[in-house]
C-alpha cells in the first residue's frame, strides 16, 4: 500500500528526516514510536503533502503511484488521511459542513456527483452514533473550543466518514481519557479491513492494547532506528528511549 | 466644463422643477453656496487621502433625471428581499416607481421625501430634523442638501413598532447615460419605536452611476434602528453614502454595511449620542477584487455618560482592490463609563490588494473603556493544509476559510430573510457552496 523508500526531508533549511523507509501493506497496523523531536509528526505531514516540507531526497508511493507530484488534496483524493496531533481551530465552519464539503469534494474528483443530502444525513449520523459524538457537537464550529479529547474524537469521526485507505494517527491517545481512548480505539478497529492500513504513531503502550499493530518501528533523529513487532512496544514501555538513543549513535 | 461648474449653473434650471416656498428651499440655496466655496474634495484632504474621486467626475454625468423608465417586477425581483412581507420605496433613476413601492401612513409614515416637503401636515417634522445634523462642511453633503428633491421619508411614531422591514432600492438604468443620482433621506423614530430598514443600490446594465446620497436617522429615548445597506453593484457603478445618526438617551441603532461590488464606494458613517446608555453598532463585510475600492470612514462622538459603540469591519481584498478604513472614536470630557470597541480585520488574498486602516482615538474622559485593533494578515496555513488534507481543494478551501472569516459579522443581524440572503451573497462571492446551516 505505502511504501516510503531512502526519504530526505527538511524545514526551513533543517534537516528533519534523514533516510527514512518503510513498507506498509494492506490489512496492516504499523505503530511508529520515538521521543519527542525525531521527527513523527514530520513524516506524517510529508506522506499527507503539506508544502511546508520540502522532499530532499526519495519517494513516497501509494499503490504503486508516486505521490510526490500530488498536493495534499489529491493525496486525500487517493485515501490518505491524517489525523491531526493539533487539529487546527476554524471558527464560523461547522463540523458538518467541513465533513460534507470534504466527502463531496473527494466524489467530485473521483466524477461521481454530490452524495444526496439524505445518505450524507444517515451516514453522519452512524459514524458520529460508532464514535459516541452527540449531534449538537456537529453543527458546532469545527474544533473551536474543544476539549483536547472532543478534537481527536472529532478527527476519527471525520476518518469513518471518509474511509481512507492509509490513516495516520498523529497521537490521537494523547488529551484522551480512559473511556474516550476505548471508544476511538473501537472505532478504529471497526473501520479496519484487509484493503486498508493505519500508521498509530504514539508514545504510550495504552493505545495499542487496544489498536493492535502486527509491527512497531522506532524513529530517532530522523530515522527508524529499530523494527519488531507488538513485544518491542512492550519492551519500550519498561525501559524507555535510552538504549534506543544509544544503539543509534 | 467640469462637474461643478456644470453643476452650479444647473441649478436655476432645476429650480424651475421645485417649490420656491418650501422651508427648506433657502437651505438648498446656502448649500450650494457651501458646496461653490469647498467643491469636490481631493486626495490633498487628509479624509480623502486614500480615495480618489478624479476619475468619477470626469463622467459627463446627466444631474437630475429628464424621464422615466419602466420595468417590470419579474426582472428585478431578485434584488428585493422578497421572501418576507415588506413596505417598499422604489427608485429608477431617481424617480419615484409607484407601481414597485408598497408605501403606508397606517400608524407609521412611509413615504417620499418629495412629498413631506411639500405637504404641511410634515412640516413640523421637516423643520425639527431636516438637514439639523447632516454635515454643513462637507461639500459633498451641501452638495446633496442643494439638490434635494426625493428620496425615502420614514417616521415611527411613538411607541409604534413597524411590523414590517422597509426596503428603500434604487434602480438605475442606462438610458440616460452617465447618471449622477442624489437622493435624500429622513429617518425619524420616536420614543419607544422600532424600525428595521434595507438599503439597496442596484445599477441594471452597465454604465456610469454616480450616487451621492445623504440619510439623517433621528433614535429618540429608548428607539430600536437596525439598518441593513447593500452595496453589490455593478462594475460601473459608485456610491458615496453619507449617514447621519442622531441618538437619544437609551437608544440602540445599528448599522451593517455589506460592501462587495461597484467601482468606488465611500460609506461616510457618522453617530452623534446625545443621552445616556446609549448604544451604537456599525458593522461591515466587504468582499472585493480586481480593480474595486471600498472606503469605510466612520465617527462616533460620545458626549454623555455610559453608553456603548461597537464597531467591526471585516475586509477582504483580492487582485488590486483598495480598502480603506478610517474609524475616529471620540469622547467627551464628560462622557465617563464609555466602552468603545473597534476592530478592522483584513485578509489580503493576493500581494497587490491593498488595505490603509487607521484607527484615530481622541478621549477626553479618564473613566472609558476603549479598545481598538486593526490586523491585517493572509490565510492561515496550517488551517488551509488541514482542509486540504481532508480533499478539500486549494481554491475552495480559501474560499471556506474566508467565508469563516467574514461570517461571524452576521451575527448581530436580527431579520433571519437577509442573513441567509448576505450569506449566499458572500459564498457566491467566494465561489463556496454551502449548506444553509453553514
Ligand atoms: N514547521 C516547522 N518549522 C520548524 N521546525 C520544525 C517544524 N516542524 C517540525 N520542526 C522540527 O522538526 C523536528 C521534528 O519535529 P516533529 O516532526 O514534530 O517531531 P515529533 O512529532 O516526533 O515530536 C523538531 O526539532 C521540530 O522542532
Ligand atoms: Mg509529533
Amino acid at each position: 500500500m505505502l511504501t516510503v523508500k531512502n526519504l530526505y526531508a527538511s524545514v526551513e533549511g533543517k534537516e528533519i528526516l534523514r533516510g527514512i523507509n518503510l513498507q506498509v501493506n494492506p490489512g496492516e497496523v504499523h505503530a511508529i514510536m520515538g521521543p519527542n523531536g525525531s521527527g513523527k509528526s514530520t513524516l506524517s505531514a510529508v506522506i499527507a503533502g503539506n508544502e511546508d516540507y520540502l522532499v530532499e531526497k526519495g519517494e513516497i508511493t501509494l499503490n504503486g503511484e508516486d505521490l510526490s507530484e500530488d498536493d495534499a488534496e489529491q493525496r486525500a483524493h487517493k485515501g490518505v488521511f491524517l489525523s491531526f496531533q493539533y487539529p487546527v481551530e476554524i471558527p464560523g465552519v461547522t463540523v458538518t459542513n467541513f465533513i460534507k464539503t470534504a466527502i463531496n469534494a473527494s466524489r467530485k474528483a473521483k466524477g461521481l456527483e454530490d452524495m444526496p443530502a439524505k445518505d450524507m444525513l444517515k451516514n453522519i449520523r452512524e459514524k458520529a452514533a460508532l464514535l459516541e459524538i452527540d449531534s449538537k457537537f456537529l453543527s458546532r464550529s469545527l474544533n473551536e473550543g474543544f476539549s483536547g479529547g472532543e478534537k481527536k474524537r472529532n478527527e476519527i469521526f471525520q476518518m469513518a466518514m471518509l474511509e481512507p485507505k492509509l490513516a495516520i494517527l498523529d497521537e490521537t491517545d494523547s488529551g484522551l481519557d480512559i473511556d474516550a481512548l476505548k471508544i476511538v480505539a473501537h472505532g478504529v478497529n471497526k473501520l479496519k479491513s484487509k484493503d486498508n492500513a493505519v500508521i498509530v504513531i504514539t508514545h504510550y503502550q495504552r493505545l495499542l492494547d487496544h489498536i493492535v499493530p502486527d509491527f512497531v518501528h522506532v524513529l530517532h533523529n530522523g530515522r527508524i532506528v529499530k523494527s519488531g513487532t507488538k513485544e518491542l512496544a512492550h519492551e519500550l514501555e519498561a525501559k524507555g528511549y535510552d538504549w534506543i538513543k544509544q544503539l543509534a549513535d | 466644463m467640469d462637474l461643478k461648474e456644470k453643476l452650479i449653473s444647473s441649478f436655476m434650471a432645476f429650480e424651475e422643477q421645485l417649490d420656491l416656498s418650501s422651508p427648506i428651499h433657502e437651505m438648498r440655496t446656502s448649500s450650494l453656496k457651501q458646496f461653490e466655496k469647498l467643491g469636490f474634495p481631493t486626495k490633498k484632504h487628509e479624509a480623502w487621502k486614500y480615495t480618489s474621486l478624479a476619475k468619477l467626475l470626469k463622467n459627463d454625468y446627466s444631474i437630475f433625471p429628464k424621464k422615466e423608465t419602466v420595468i417590470e417586477l419579474k426582472d428585478v425581483k431578485k434584488y428585493f428581499l422578497y421572501d418576507i412581507d415588506t413596505y417598499k420605496i422604489v427608485f429608477i433613476d431617481g424617480i419615484y416607481s409607484p407601481f414597485l413601492s408598497d408605501t403606508t401612513h397606517d400608524g407609521i409614515d412611509v413615504c417620499l421625501m418629495s412629498s413631506a416637503l411639500s405637504k404641511d401636515k410634515y412640516k413640523a417634522t421637516i423643520d425639527k430634523h431636516f438637514n439639523t445634523i447632516a454635515n454643513q462642511n462637507d461639500s459633498l453633503t451641501a452638495l446633496n442638501t442643494s439638490f434635494t428633491k426625493e428620496g425615502a421619508y420614514i417616521h415611527i411614531f411613538k411607541s409604534v413598532v413597524a411590523e414590517k422591514p422597509i426596503q428603500i432600492i434604487h434602480f438605475s438604468t442606462s438610458d440616460q447615460g452617465p447618471m449622477l443620482l442624489q437622493p435624500r433621506n429622513l429617518i425619524v423614530v420616536e420614543e419607544n419605536a422600532q424600525v428595521q430598514i434595507f438599503e439597496r443600490h442596484q445599477s441594471l446594465n452597465q454604465h456610469q452611476v454616480l450616487t451621492n446620497s445623504v440619510t439623517e436617522i433621528f433614535a429618540s429615548e429608548n428607539a430600536l434602528v437596525d439598518y441593513y445597506k447593500v452595496q453589490n453593484d455593478l462594475d460601473d457603478a459608485s456610491i458615496i453614502d453619507n449617514t447621519y445618526v442622531a441618538q437619544k438617551a437609551k437608544s440602540h441603532v445599528s448599522v451593517h454595511t455589506f460592501s462587495f461590488g461597484g467601482q468606488l464606494i465611500r460609506n461616510n458613517l457618522n453617530f452623534f449620542q446625545k443621552g445616556e446608555y446609549i448604544d451604537s453598532t456599525m458593522k461591515g463585510i466587504t468582499i472585493i477584487g480586481e480593480k474595486q475600492h471600498v472606503d469605510h470612514y466612520t465617527l462616533v462622538e460620545h458626549a454623555q455618560p455610559n453608553c456603548e459603540s461597537h464597531q467591526d469591519y471585516k475586509g477582504i481584498y483580492a487582485d488590486k482592490s483598495v480598502g480603506v478604513f478610517n474609524g475616529k472614536i471620540y469622547v467627551n470630557q464628560i462622557a465617563q463609563k464609555t466602552n468603545a470597541f473597534q476592530k478592522n480585520n483584513n485578509i489580503l488574498l493576493d500581494d497587490t490588494a491593498t488595505i490603509n486602516t487607521k484607527p484615530q482615538l481622541e478621549i477626553f474622559a479618564d473613566d472609558v473603556k476603549c479598545s481598538h485593533g486593526c490586523t491585517i494578515g493572509q490565510l492561515d496555513k496550517d488551517a488551509m493544509f488541514y482542509l486540504r488534507s481532508r480533499g478539500i481543494p486549494k481554491k475552495e478551501a480559501k474560499g471556506l476559510l474566508t467565508y469563516a472569516f467574514a461570517n461571524n459579522v452576521l451575527e448581530s443581524v436580527k431579520i433571519p430573510a437577509i442573513k441567509s440572503r448576505i450569506n449566499k451573497l458572500i459564498a457566491n462571492k467566494l465561489g463556496v457552496s454551502i449548506g444553509h446551516d453553514l
